[in-house]
């Protein structure tokens, strides 16, 4: 995996909340067409994370570079602008719109229309609104959604609107996958469902990174996983390797002795 | 697609076909002098279908739209009521006249005025008000619910204060001799008894082509982008819409659409007066779009053509602007949708199916 | 300036700056139990104001007053037990439209039964041309008044949300209303309470002030800006440094007419709301703040 340059480098990390030291000098690198998993207990530091690689907030100090492009210090919509693409640990979906324009709103970063061409219809908007709509469809396919395409996001479950997310993020063709907590909420059945499908994402030869709070789905799934203990990286390594380390045993199961 | 497109424009032709229709019910019954609130009730529309769009579609309350519409008549009213005629030698005339853009015409006491055509105040007027909107809109629109409410009220206000009391706009009198504004040699908006008609139907087209421009816009990638922040604003923030600048771009549409309305209407009544600028017209406009269902232009459309229709015909007397103020009231507490959305006729439907049933156990 | 002038200056900018404060104040009491701003609040000054006109036709000044800032008080309680409590579950959006088209209501009415006519209270004490001379400058005893019943108020409002049950309760209101709640606190009542209480204390205002800034029937709008300029200056839940920033802007709109045209007095407080809440807009920007903490 070291021939490979690093897709994402993250480098030493840092965040204070007032007096609060969320996150602290916290290294990983992500590799093109991996899964990387950053796990912790509760209040490891690990959502503070994920928000400051999507631009939610910045760091005290250190950088995150993707591709060689500093993402430190870009907001939000940037970051996806350079093909980092998201989802919510608490679902953001808008429910105003319905199922196919909410997995439409991710294809924005690869339309270019803007409101003068939307309010001329212009030939060139209408093209590229068709092409957008051919192209996310096989994500509703994928996703079993398809006979919900035109249903308002509020009236579905909310593991139908994971599921909405997740095909929102994708819809962009991300060259990273950000998940946030993508299990939270799901049941044991839709949890198997989601493992499934992550690891058809990564044959597919996504690079995903992914925050989570289940161990096992994690263990399935990652090549590579971080662990965060109250905002310090205490180990890092493959599944295997994780599973054997004592001191995130200790972490997980509560030891006595620390 | 095709049939997609069909069916949106579909209330196009439906507003076209009653526009055609009530003015053909005036000539048969006689009520030609109707068409006269009927046209104005159309420029007060094309200013709330684009607060509609801010607010509505985009989430963004404004309590200053009329603001924007007070920028655009009083554009007009100012520059079109510069008499250049004892001035055409100097510099500014001549370079003006060179571009043929001065008019000269006559006046009602028989003298001849010379004033720039406004066309170009047309384009002043727009320009003006987006400027407005762009240097109001770009620190103002980062904030959020009251506090927005508060700074674009406070936006309103101040144009209201100017306006009141600056000599050149005509302090508590406003401006009034505006000329007509000459769209086609045959044309002209104005409030002439003799093209009534004529410009019941240039103010509906106008309407019309603001329609379709905005039902495009609606089911556009921008548009989609607008809606989005409405429902989430962080989502479209991180699924790649720059939510700062797209909110100042609606908030810009908004305004110049105003902003023509308000430059047509000074021509049509030949001119304009402070109340047009005041807060209680701002919340006139807004509770015609929460009437209307917040995000939906033909809700807008309907309940500003019908309830400014009424309030020019002087049907609400005394209690013209209580009105609006027992609507906003009414609408929320009972109907936070607004009044004309689908559940509505699907209410009356299953009203009127029990009653029938009803009536059939019997 | 001569420095007569400039005392001129002061005391005016002290008495419109005591208006704005009382408004400010009224919010400040409001947001804290409810997080609304209440648009309706500078309707209760313009109300106190009118009412207490009416009835000091029949009696005395001093139960007019009296008379006004109850009727005003209840007019708040009615306006939040049929109107804000249904709309618990409304968004912000909702509640700005609600209380805007209340107090468009309010206005309308006021309009239907006072005419638009100006009106005033007479003076407290002695009349428009008796005056009191301090430091060289000849000042009307009505900013006496005002400057008495402000800090009055002041005082009053300290005492009673820091030393009494009932004001305790009502900032446990704002701090937790859920935990407020448990304890055994009635919400309901606290928010009831606090509508009734803002009422009266801009209805109080606008009896102080009436004799020297008249009352007007479209006066609400305005004071409902610029009240929310000095609640927003003073820092939104702080009903206290309200005062303060009340009398600040008071002397700096009082300050400016000496520089602007009159007309344009209003549009300098108006920028400074804009400024400020564009340039430190602390609330706002301390809420994302914490909520981010949250969220962690």
């Amino acid at each position: 995996m070291e021939t490979y340059a690093p897709l994402m480098k993250i480098d030493k990390l840092d965040k204070y909340f007032g007096g609060l030291h969320a996150v602290s000098e916290v290294s990983f690198d992500v590799h093109p067409g991996t899964i990387k998993a950053v796990i912790g207990p509760n209040g490891a530091g690990k959502t503070t994370m994920f928000n400051m690689i999507a631009g939610f907030f910045p760091p005290t100090s250190g950088s995150v570079r993707f591709n060689d492009v500093m993402l430190t210090g870009m907001k939000p919509f940037n970051v996806a602008g350079q093909g980092l693409l998201r989802t919510f640990q608490n679902l953001k979906v808008c429910d105003n719109l319905s199922v196919l324009d909410n997995i439409l709103l991710g294809h924005h970063t690869r339309s270019r229309s803007g409101f003068g061409a939307g309010m001329l219809s212009t030939r060139k908007s209408r093209i590229e609104e068709r092409r957008a709509v051919e192209q996310v469809m096989p994500l509703l396919e994928w996703l079993s959604i398809v006979e919900m395409k035109d249903t308002l996001v509020g009236n579905l479950s909310f593991g139908e609107q994971r599921s909405v997310e997740l095909a929102r993020a994708l819809a962009a063709d991300p060259a990273m996958l950000l998940l946030d907590e993508p299990a939270a909420g799901l049941n044991m059945h839709e949890t198997e469902e989601l493992a499934g499908r992550i690891s058809e994402l990564k044959a597919q030869g996504r690079t995903i990174l992914i925050v989570e709070h289940d161990m096992s789905l994690v263990m399935d799934i990652s090549d590579e996983i971080v662990v965060l203990n109250f905002g310090k990286k205490i180990a890092e390594g493959s599944p295997a390797e994780i599973q054997n380390n004592e001191e995130v045993i200790r972490i997980y199961l509560g030891g006595s002795d620390a | 697609m095709l049939k997609n497109r069909m069916k949106q424009y579909t209330p196009v032709a439906i507003l076209a076909a009653a526009i055609l229709l009530i003015q053909l019910i005036t000539l048969i019954s006689g009520t030609g002098y109707l068409l006269t609130q009927l046209t104005m009730s159309a420029w007060y529309v094309l200013a709330a279908v684009g607060l509609c769009m801010v607010m509505g579609y985009a989430g963004q309350i404004s309590m200053g739209q009329a603001g924007f519409f007070a920028i655009g008549g009083y554009t007009t009213a100012v520059l079109s009521t510069i008499d250049f005629t004892d001035r055409l030698s100097g510099g500014l005339p001549r370079l003006l006249d060179s571009m043929h853009m001065l008019i000269t015409r006559e006046t009602i006491y028989g003298d001849t005025m010379t004033y720039l055509t406004p066309w170009a105040s047309l384009i002043a007027a727009i320009l003006i008000a987006a400027a407005a909107a762009l240097i109001v809109g770009i620190p103002v629109l980062k904030l959020k619910g009251h506090y927005l409410a508060m700074a674009t009220m406070g936006f309103g206000i101040i144009i209201n204060r100017v306006v009141l009391g600056t000599k050149a706009f005509g302090e508590a009198d406003g401006i009034t001799n505006v000329p007509p504004f000459k769209v086609l040699p045959f044309f002209e908006v104005s409030g002439d008894f003799n093209i009534r008609i004529g410009n019941y139907y240039f103010a509906w087209l106008i309407v019309i082509i603001a329609m379709v421009l905005l039902i495009n816009l609606i089911n556009s990638r921008s548009g989609r982008a607008l809606k989005a922040l409405h429902g989430s604003e962080e989502a479209a923030d991180a699924m790649g819409v720059n939510t700062a600048r797209t909110k100042v771009i609606i908030f810009m549409i908004g305004a110049v659409f105003a902003a023509a309305a308000g430059f047509f209407m000074t021509h049509y009544n030949g001119g304009i007066g402070p109340s047009e600028s005041s807060v209680v017209k701002s919340v006139r406009y807004v509770s015609i779009v929460a009437v209307g269902g917040m995000a939906n232009i033909w809700g807008t459309l309907m309940m500003g053509m019908v309830l400014n229709f009424l309030s020019l015909r002087g049907v609400f007397g005394h209690f013209d602007d209580a009105v609006f103020g027992i609507i906003l009231v009414l609408i929320m507490m009972f109907m936070p949708d607004g009044f004309i959305r689908k559940a509505v006729f699907y209410d009356i439907r299953n009203f009127v199916n029990r009653k029938i049933i009803k009536r059939g156990d019997k | 300036m001569t420095f007569d002038q400039v005392l001129q200056y002061i005391f005016s900018g002290i008495t419109v700056g005591s208006i704005y404060a009382f408004v400010a104040i009224g919010y400040n009491i409001i947001y804290n139990t409810t997080g609304i701003i209440n648009f309706a609040q500078g309707e209760f000054v313009m109300l106190g104001g009118m009412i207490a006109y009416t009835f000091s036709g029949f009696m005395a000044l001093l139960p007019s007053v009296i008379i006004a800032v109850l009727l005003t008080a209840a007019v708040g309680g009615v306006i939040e037990n049929v109107f804000i409590r249904r709309m618990r579950r409304t968004s912000v959006l909702g509640m700005i439209v609600i209380t805007v088209g209340l107090s468009i209501l309010i206005r309308e009415f006021s309009l239907y039964i006072w005419d638009e006519q100006i009106r005033a209270l007479p003076f407290f004490t002695g009349s428009e041309i008796s005056s009191v001379e301090i430091i060289g400058a000849r000042i009307s005893p009505q900013v006496l008044w005002v400057l008495a019943v402000t800090a009055v108020l002041t005082v009053a409002l300290y005492i009673f949300l820091k030393f009494t049950l009932t004001g305790q309760a009502m900032r446990a209101c704002s701090e937790n209303p859920k935990a407020a709640l448990l304890c055994g606190i009635r919400t309901d009542r606290m928010i009831s309470l606090s509508f009734m209480v803002s009422a009266g204390i801009g209805a109080l205002g606008g009896c102080v002030v009436s004799p020297l800034t008249q009352t007007h029937y479209a006066m609400g709008s305005d004071l409902a800006v610029k009240g929310f300029t000095v609640a927003i200056l003073g820092g939104l839940g702080n009903p206290l440094s309200a005062v303060a920033a009340g009398l600040l802007l008071g002397l700096i709109e009082s300050f400016s007419i000496s520089v602007l045209p009159m007309a344009y007095k209003d549009v300098i407080s108006i920028l400074i709301l804009l400024i400020i809440l564009v340039a430190k807009p602390s609330g706002l920007f301390g809420s994302r703040a914490a909520a981010a903490l949250k969220d962690y």
